[in-house]
């Protein structure tokens, strides 16, 4: 029976062969990552073990990016925890503020996980790297715990799901749109369990960028993981940043899918995720007309450079709505300095924005653009769940950076065709 | 592995946020945490909930963050299991991780109201609800997650197996 790249790679990192999904097996991890908020946890738990060294000093990747710069004494207090932490047992991959950014947009950017390997984190969008060709998935601090002693992790094998995209993108439409329209056509637990690989003509046109959106929010689908094969731009991506060779794998032709679902991406516009769930999804069109208090443009789904380019495409010359905050946070210090050269934070500023420093901050209702009663957003980040930006009665609405930009514009939501090459509304 | 009970019950995709509000993850304190427990769900929570209590819910239970704060708030509540038509994935990994018990049921929480009282038989996989005759079946758990709820959850499990006397213990 032929293997799917998920199978391929974790049997590559066990020491049983032929898995089948369904077996739980103990794998070697390659990369082991905690944030601000799973870290303190794992550190407690890693330190009650009374083990004297992490499994191994390069492999260990702490990245303080929730509520930072420190929101408050009890954040100050977590950060701490993995800065001591850190020196104490020379972790060699601490990221402080001003060199930091949102973990899932950093690590790959730093050359941290490259194509092949097994990453676990403390934090669910961990399967970003799957866009690299990586098995990578969200675990518990108590897993990071084991693993920052052991270097090793239970996984049970997951079954494959299939997701072929053909035919070619509308204008405005990104790797998120793809993302949202399937999540909402297979539901939020439509992939439980599962590996989602994703292929097809569009997704070999796709970008790196477009990609780790995709892989981003395979969670949002209840999913293990999100996977790509490697292909050309996967390789001129990690060439000069992987710190490590990549182990390139390719799924059998014969490998066995629980299921085959196939887009043609053409078919396919802007979409719009309604609150409060990110599988309730429809065509921006049905959304078009709905006022906005907020417009938040980053995190680790859609802070990167290409995202911010296309924003500052649309505001370039043009004002945010009197009625609309746009906070704008690009996702690491490199896109942030990246974005300053190419003048895309001056198109911001002088657009009415503010523009934060890295951090995941308004993204889970942490800081810097909280929502009150009543009030609602549109965000480019992956999730809309109740409260997930404020107040337990506020609305998120998730959209591409696009319609992002279009609709703190008009202050209400928009396509962006209805804004680009027109005269202000 | 038997409990007795009296249930909540939620609905479908109960997700980490309501279990336990992100705004509340500044800190890890398990007495804190039970607090705030199911507040953005059902704000009473906290209040009524009582030791050996058991949570009933519908499809993908703990969607959402992976912060094991979700299972430490509920075991630290004193909710004595978590019986779900199904699990998000990373809650499922984390409940067996802190040895909070959970079951996989069909069907079951339609068929019940709060401060009802069921039966969970893990071992002879059953759940009955008191004063009434229907039997529902509970999926089986794996070996490996069985030893993991057995020795107090992984940290215990990583103590017991990997961390020998002679190496790399201070
Ligand atoms: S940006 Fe949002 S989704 Fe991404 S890691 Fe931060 S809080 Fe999580």
């Amino acid at each position: 029976m032929g293997k799917t790249l998920t199978q391929k790679i974790l049997e590559d990192h066990c020491d049983e062969k032929d898995l089948v999904p369904g077996q739980i097996v103990q794998c070697r991890v390659d990369i082991a990552l905690g944030n601000d908020v799973t870290a303190p946890l794992a550190i407690k738990a890693f330190e009650d073990l009374g083990v004297k060294e992490v499994f191994d000093k390069e492999k260990v990747v702490l990245v303080p990016d929730h509520f930072v710069p420190n929101k408050d004494i009890a954040a100050a207090t977590q950060v701490k925890v993995m800065r001591e932490f850190a020196r104490r047992y020379d972790v060699k991959n601490y990221f402080e503020v001003g060199q930091m950014g949102i973990e899932h947009a950093l690590l790959p950017e730093k050359g941290l996980v490259t194509a092949g390997d097994v990453v676990i984190g403390a934090d669910s969008h961990t399967c970003t790297y799957g866009a690299l060709g990586a098995f990578a998935t969200g675990v518990g601090s108590t897993d990071l715990a084991a693993v920052m002693a052991t270097g090793q992790c239970w996984f049970r094998v997951p079954e494959t799901m299939r997701f072929i995209y053909y035919g070619k993108l509308q204008p405005w439409v990104s790797g998120k749109d793809l993302i949202l329209h399937t999540i909402g056509d297979i539901g939020v637990d439509g992939a439980l369990y599962r590996a989602m690989e994703f292929t097809g003509e569009a997704i070999s046109a796709l970008s790196m960028d477009g990609r780790f959106t995709m892989a981003n929010m395979a969670i949002e689908a209840g999913a293990k993981n999100g996977i790509f094969e490697v292909d050309d731009a996967t390789q001129a991506y990690l060439k000069g940043r992987a710190k490590n060779p990549p182990r390139i794998y390719h799924p059998d032709k014969d490998a066995e899918y629980v299921e085959v679902q196939e887009y043609d991406v053409g078919k396919i516009g802007p979409q719009v995720a309604f609150p409060s769930l990110p599988g309730n999804v429809h065509p921006v069109e049905e959304a078009e007309d709905t006022p906005i208090d907020q417009v938040v443009i980053g995190s680790c789904t859609n802070g990167r450079l290409s995202d911010l380019r296309e924003v500052a495409g649309i505001l370039r010359g043009k004002r945010v709505h009197p009625y609309v905050r746009l906070i704008i946070f690009p996702a690491t210090q490199e896109i942030y300095l990246n974005a300053l050269r190419e003048g895309i934070l001056e198109v911001f500023v002088e657009a009415g924005a503010a523009v934060s420093t890295p951090t995941c901050g308004p993204c889970l209702g942490g800081h810097m653009g909280i929502l009150a009663e009543g009030e609602r957003a549109l965000a480019t980040t992956n999730r809309n769940f109740p409260g997930r930006m404020g107040h337990p009665k506020s609305e998120v609405y998730l959209s591409s950076p696009a319609v992002a930009a279009a609709s703190a514009i008009r202050g209400k939501i928009t396509h962006p065709a209805q804004i680009v090459g027109k005269e202000e509304i | 592995m038997k409990f007795t009970g009296r249930v909540w019950v939620f609905g479908d995709d109960v997700d980490t946020d309501q279990i336990i509000p992100a705004r509340y993850l500044t800190t890890s304190d398990p007495e804190a945490l039970a607090r705030h427990c199911m507040e953005d769900a059902d704000p009473s929570f906290p209040e009524k909930v009582r030791e050996g209590d058991i949570i009933v819910a519908g499809r993908n239970f703990g969607s959402g963050s992976s912060s094991e704060h979700a299972p430490i708030a509920i075991k630290a509540a004193g909710v004595a299991c978590v019986v779900a038509e199904s699990f998000a994935r990373i809650f499922f990994r984390n409940a067996f991780n802190m040895a909070l018990p959970i079951f996989v049921c069909e069907g079951l929480y339609k068929k019940l109201k709060d401060g009802d009282i069921i039966h969970v038989d893990g071992d002879k996989g059953e759940i009955t609800i008191e004063g009434g005759g229907e039997r529902f079946t509970v999926a089986p758990i794996p070996p490996f997650m069985q030893g993991l709820i057995q020795d107090g959850g992984l940290m215990a499990y990583v103590k017991k197996r990997f961390v020998s006397p002679k190496v790399n213990v201070g």
